[in-house]
């Protein structure tokens, strides 16, 4: 018993000295073994990439003439260009810039900042978690019902524009909702303090100071969208087309025109696609000078969200 | 006619009650953390809110320019006035209330954003400027008076949450000043800060008191002894005592004050 007793109240450490203990060392050889890990995994999504951009560049490197980018399509693989593409693509990508981000910020900040905590909420809070994970086919299918038949919008350049929008919407929501969230609620308290309206407090703080991980959820979906092919065949976009769609400006009243949301398109990745299916290894060449082109393409606009998030960053001063 | 004027409780030399809280109670959804408190804040002077922590005196403190408004489920009864109207009343614009009865939290919370529009904020959104040249000066005598302007005259476009944490909670004090409000809430202004940027704070709030009516919560029995005329004594969400500090601190009628003041409890 009292053995026992001088044992437990015994507290002092036994002198330790500076050396690593046995289980020091293990402690460290499972961080060496994680970090040899990380570098061999990191470095398979780098090299794979590194190997694409290889492959691409060594076969589509020679197309990349100033005549590739100002070309139609043709028969002949040589005079072959992405000029209708291109076009396409950018057209495409700006009507859904133009719906999506309106549409999604403010269904964001309207989601997490006005519409009360209720059953309805969270159905439409379920919904669109889940369309982010609908498959893109059957976003093509809806449009083809709705937008192509039911509204008469055709085989066209807004068909195309509303179907993407659709599409990235949900990633729009979430990512507004998520910045909109983390901006912290004393600022909003601050702003309210001095007697700002609610919709105050929401446009002059809340959405500046999530703007920048709005802008990276924006961007994110937009790369999306330019590089989306299948609801785009989906809802009939041509292949083969040897005319831009009609200037949007024009010389006589009222100047500018919207015809061209009507006309039909083309873009980058049916362009590419179409390409490869064809026998004649001089098409395959197109393809992949195609593909560098849609990678620089998503490449710039990721990088215009960089610059564009330190910008807003180097303003916004935790 | 004579029972008036015989009358004469020292009561009648105290200031009158810029804002009065008439039988309050507040509810966060099913659970009460007021009851029927009823409270005068007097013009031109400090009131100290005191109590252990969870006894109600933020709660009173944000029904004063309506800050509960934003919670979810908060609900108030009774009334408060301000120059005797209730502000709970239908015809109150809880804006242009925020406007006459600004508010510094305990974080100090300034925009991230530079110095000056912190500061310029308030005045911008209520237009109380017609120019660049007037706004200039509403934003340098708010520094001034929040005791600001001599460190940071000659960086007002550096940002606001670059300074230390007691010049940020000065610079929440302009920002609430700018828009000149009559009355000013602090909930435990201090309690982010070291002693010595606590001492400058509670000596401005001492000249404040000059130009605006002020009610502080404090977790501090000292600094409520030290920056308040009159101190209120909160417990369980109910208000057990109030009266002029000195009296509250040498003398208080209630067995829980004495015990609170004295450290027994809290
Ligand atoms: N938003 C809220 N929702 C639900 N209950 C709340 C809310 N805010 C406060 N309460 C409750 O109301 C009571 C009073 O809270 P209050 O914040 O006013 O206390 P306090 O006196 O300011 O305390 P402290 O000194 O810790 O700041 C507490 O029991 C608290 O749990
Ligand atoms: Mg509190």
């Amino acid at each position: 018993m009292a053995a026992t007793d001088t044992v437990s109240t015994d507290r002092t450490p036994p002198s330790r000295g500076f050396g690593a203990t046995e289980r020091i060392q293990r402690a460290r050889r499972a961080e060496a073994a994680f970090v040899g890990l990380g570098i061999v995994v990191t470095s398979v999504g780098a090299v794979t990439l590194m190997a694409l951009l290889g492959g691409l560049l060594s076969d589509g490197w020679a197309r990349l003439t100033p005549e590739f980018f100002g070309n139609f399509p043709s028969r002949r693989a040589t005079q072959a260009g992405i000029l209708a593409a291109w076009v396409g693509s950018l057209l495409v990508v700006l009507v859904c810039a133009f719906v999506a981000v309106p549409v999604g910020v403010a269904a964001g900040v309207y989601l997490e900042e006005y519409a009360r905590r209720n059953w309805i909420t969270d159905v439409i809070e379920i919904n669109v978690n889940n369309l982010a994970g609908v498959p893109s086919i059957v976003y093509g299918l809806l449009a083809l019902g709705v937008l192509v038949y039911g509204l008469g919008l055709g085989q066209s350049v807004a068909t195309a524009g509303l179907t993407l929008a659709l599409l990235i919407l949900p990633i729009v929501i979430v990512a507004t909702r998520e910045s909109v969230r983390a901006v912290p609620y004393s600022i909003r308290e601050a702003a309210y303090g001095v007697g700002a309206t609610k919709w105050q407090v929401t446009s002059h703080h809340v959405l500046p100071y999530a703007s920048p991980g709005i802008s990276t959820g924006v961007i994110i979906g937009l790369s999306r969208a330019l590089g989306e092919t299948a609801p785009l065949v989906m809802i009939g976009a041509l292949s083969f087309i040897a005319f831009l769609p009609t200037p949007p400006v024009r010389d006589s009243f009222p100047y500018i025109s919207f015809q061209w949301l009507l006309d039909p398109f083309t873009v980058m990745p049916i362009q590419m696609f179409n390409w490869v299916s064809r026998p004649d290894p001089a098409f395959q060449a197109n393809a992949a000078a195609a593909g560098l082109v849609l990678l620089v393409m998503t490449l710039a606009m990721n990088g215009f969200a960089i610059w564009f998030r330190i910008r807003m960053r180097s303003k916004i001063k935790w | 006619m004579p029972t008036v004027l015989n009358i004469v409780s020292p009561m009648d030399a105290l200031p009158p009650p810029k804002m009065e809280g008439v039988d309050v109670k507040v509810f966060y959804g099913a659970k009460q953390a007021l009851f029927d408190v009823s409270l005068p804040v007097r013009n031109r002077s400090v009131t100290a809110m005191i109590g252990p922590s969870g006894c109600g005196k933020s709660t009173f403190l944000r029904c004063l320019n309506r800050m509960n408004d934003v919670i979810l489920g908060a609900r108030v009864e009774g009334a408060i006035t301000l120059d005797g109207q209730n502000v709970y009343d239908k015809t109150v614009d809880v804006v242009q209330l925020r406007a006459r009865v600004g508010m510094v939290f305990q974080k100090p919370n300034p925009f991230p954003k530079s110095i000056y529009d912190n500061v310029a904020y308030g005045p911008r959104i209520h237009g109380l400027s017609a120019n660049k040249a007037e706004l200039d000066g509403i934003v340098e005598t708010s520094l001034k008076k929040a005791g600001l302007w001599k460190e940071v005259a000659d960086r007002l476009d550096q940002p606001g949450t670059g300074l230390s944490g007691g010049q940020q909670q000065r610079l929440c004090i302009a920002r609430a000043i700018a828009v000149s409000p009559e009355v000013i809430l602090m909930d435990e202004p201090c309690s982010a800060l070291d002693p010595i940027a606590t001492a400058i704070i509670e000596e401005l709030i001492d000249e404040l008191r000059q130009n605006f009516t002020i009610a502080i919560v404090t977790h501090s029995m000292q600094q409520a002894a030290r920056v308040s005329q009159y101190t209120a004594f909160f417990h369980l969400g109910y208000l057990v005592e109030y009266g002029e500090t000195r009296q509250i601190f040498t003398n208080p009628k209630e067995a829980r004050t004495q015990a609170y003041i004295t450290g027994r409890f809290g």
